[in-house]
């Protein structure tokens, strides 16, 4: 098995007025029949900054990960990675580049507006993009695309599982926190229409500019003023973080009002701590110490990890690349170098089953199912070892976790 | 209740307060850019930098050596300071002779290989720091909340804004300093040493935005690109403020943090972009900024 990982662009402009123009990719040269037999995968996500322990090199582990377990069955795998920086147009450049250059598959692409221009790329050059990074649940939804996956979560599951619970909870006047950006937006609707369907009401929200937002303190008492019962945060990363904790330090919680930390990853809890995120909800689709399988895929990957256990993102590369190679190994190298909605649909005919998600399957429109859980965020007194913070709440089945295929309004499917 | 352009009057004077905290922290850090340019003509590329150190610094005290907060404010700007007249002795030094250019590039350069080992070694998503016991709590105005913490920021910054201002405008040494800026060879030909002096200078400022670092990190999270959010819009008051005037960089800090936060009330998208849109016209009206000299 011959794996090559390569970093083609790995660098931050820091400054928006320094940007500089994108690297070039180079991606190591093959004979023609060594080009024939390589299956090439390329992770673009966040590997510097605000989403890069939620992405970044943890995504790329994994997907190194299943490559490794997958074994040699005929075909070599090649790896490359690179950063897409969560600008829409770095993202769309780096596809085309990708894609004419004989990747096979593009993978992770977190931040929603960028998963959404770069499923673009893909629908118009036919290539498969699987996203698993990005949340906005129009993915698969009017914007689904014949040649692509989404498959760890979306805004829909959070929604629902996060917001159906809280409202079921007495949480019934909602003022929602919203990163000003599709994701954000998507997030807030898909919660909002939870919220309402379960007699709730919103009384406001606020849009945040991202990411140069980190004092959310105006934000959070703009909110309070509305007298809401819940706080919806609407955002992720650093910005969640942020909110967290300023909504400790402006006493949100001692005045009875609820944090619905909407989107929140296991890497987010350990950086904002238990002191401070005790008794958080939140809703994953895996968590590292859930059952015997995931312990065992922890324990098999951690050694590879940057310093980080692996959330539902990183869990996804890696079911993702696995699924991906068994089709591969089913339909011949040939074929899944041909058409990407071909190769998607026969994805979609194949069940899926790994240690992390268990049994599960895609959907026509492009929908990765499989069951999504509600956790509290332990009191550090309850965390018995590192890593240590999540109770389980409920877990809604498969079939429920995700949208009805119907009220998507993805043009794939067929009333 | 009174209102004031549809928002109640008690709310509207939280939002200023907050834009007032926020002001604090764009004074603290453009005064050290305006110490370091007008004493020393170099662009600071590194300010955001080296504001993210001293928080980082700050946090390494408490984990690692059980060093707690008030030690850390006073350690983290010594440990970042050297640091800086470290980086001034074998970088900065060679580049007094050329264009402001060469110096922009170099600090800017260093700003990303700063934070690239910081992005490398502890994430991104950045690491806890509580607020010392001491300063916790809040005031409750009925209201609102006011965090005890953020009142003591704007006070300390008050103090070492000030402190500051009187220092270069009104000792002795700042007037060397300020004769240095204008004929360095002259300054020597009494007996200062010159090149120590700007050394110094520099860590000086360096140590400023160090203590804006140790400030920040109880309320925002510890994290390497921490930095880089800020400095933009530091830059931004730099500028409107006047390159290098001192007086300058302080009210426009605290006035621009309160144009923000009314913007955050008025209208949020738009928060991240006023204070561009008010450089602009500015930089159209007074092209030397607003307390510029030129």
């Amino acid at each position: 098995m011959t794996e090559t990982t390569k970093m083609a662009l790995g660098r931050r402009t820091l400054l928006a007025t320094g940007a500089a123009a994108g690297a070039v990719t180079a991606l190591p040269r093959l004979s023609r029949a060594q080009a024939a037999n390589t299956i090439r995968i390329g992770v673009m996500n966040d590997m510097s900054g605000t989403y890069r322990d939620n992405t970044g090199p943890g995504s790329v582990a994994c997907a190194q990960q299943a490559i490794a377990e997958f074994g040699q069955r005929g075909f070599n795998v090649e790896l490359i990675f690179a950063d897409h920086q969560n600008k829409p147009d770095v993202g769309v450049n780096l596809a085309r580049q990708w894609y004419d250059q004989g990747i096979d598959l593009i993978l992770d692409i977190p931040t929603s507006s960028v998963g959404l221009a770069v499923n673009n790329v893909a629908k118009e050059k036919n290539k498969v993009a699987i996203n698993v990074g990005s949340a906005t649940s129009d993915l698969t939804g009017a914007q689904c695309n014949p040649s692509g996956i989404h498959w760890a979560y979306d805004t829909y599951m959070l929604a629902k599982s996060t917001g159906g619970a809280t409202v079921k909870a007495g949480g019934d006047t909602w003022f929602f926190i919203t990163a000003d950006y599709a994701f954000g937006h998507a997030l807030e609707r898909d919660t909002a229409n939870f919220v309402r369907a379960a007699g709730g009401r919103v009384l406001g929200q606020v849009r945040t500019p991202f990411p140069a937002t980190s004092d959310f303190s105006s934000f959070l008492v703009q909110a309070q003023a509305t007298r809401p019962k819940v706080i919806g945060l609407a955002n992720a990363g650093s910005d969640t973080i942020n909110c967290v904790k300023q909504a400790a330090e402006f006493g949100l919680t001692r005045r009875g009002i609820k944090l619905a930390s909407l989107l929140l990853f296991i890497t987010d809890v350990h950086s904002i701590g238990l002191q401070t995120g005790q008794g958080l909800v939140c809703s994953e689709t895996f968590y590292w110490d859930l059952n015997d399988r995931t312990r065992a895929f922890t324990r098999r990957v951690l050694p590879k990890m940057p310093n980080l256990y692996p959330n539902m993102i990183h869990a996804g590369c890696y079911s993702a690349v696995l699924h991906y190679l068994k089709t591969v190994a089913d339909m011949g190298v040939t074929a899944a170098k041909g058409p990407g909605a071909e190769v998607v649909n026969r994805m979609k005919a194949m069940p899926t089953d790994d240690d992390c998600f268990g049994a599960g399957s895609i959907r026509v429109d492009g929908r990765k199912i499989h069951p999504s859980y509600l956790f509290e965020v332990k009191k550090p007194e309850e965390s018995k070892g590192p890593w240590d913070y999540y109770k389980l709440l409920q877990t809604t089945a498969t079939e429920e976790a995700f949208r009805p295929l119907a009220e998507g309004n993805c043009p794939l499917v067929r009333s | 209740m009174d209102e004031i352009f549809g928002i109640p009057a008690p709310l509207l004077f939280g939002q200023l307060l907050l834009g007032l905290i926020n002001g604090a922290f764009y004074a603290m850090l453009s005064l050290g850019l305006a110490v370091i340019f007008g004493l020393l003509n170099i662009v600071n590329m590194a300010h955001g930098a080296q504001f993210m150190m001293g928080a980082f610094a700050a946090w390494m005290l408490l984990a690692w050596g059980g060093i707690g907060y008030w030690w850390a404010l006073l350690l983290s700007p010594l440990i970042v300071g050297t640091i800086g007249v470290i980086l001034e002795k074998l970088f900065i030094s060679k580049l007094y002779k050329l264009d402001h250019l060469y110096g922009l590039l170099l600090t800017f350069g260093l700003a990303l290989i700063i934070e690239g080992v910081f992005r490398n070694e502890f994430g991104s998503s950045g690491l806890p720091y509580r607020i010392p016991a001491e300063l916790s709590g809040a005031w409750d105005f009925g209201f609102m909340f006011m965090p005890v913490y953020r009142g003591w920021v704007v006070v300390a910054a008050l103090v070492l804004c000030l402190t500051t201002w009187l220092l270069i405008e009104k000792t002795r040494l700042g007037a060397y300093l300020r004769a240095a800026t204008e004929n360095a060879a002259l300054v020597q030909a009494f007996g200062v040493n010159v090149p120590r002096m700007v050394t110094l200078t520099y860590g000086a400022g360096v140590a400023l935005a160090a203590i804006g670092g140790v400030l920040a990190a109880p309320i925002y999270s510890v994290n390497p690109q921490m930095g880089s959010n800020l400095i933009i819009v530091v830059f931004a008051v730099v500028v409107i403020g006047g390159m290098g005037s001192i007086l300058g960089s302080i009210l426009t800090g605290f006035t621009l943090g309160i144009v923000e936060g009314l913007t955050k009330v008025f209208w949020p998208e738009a928060s991240a972009t006023v204070i561009f849109v008010i450089m602009a016209i500015v930089l159209l009206a007074r092209p030397a900024g607003l307390f510029g000299r030129k």
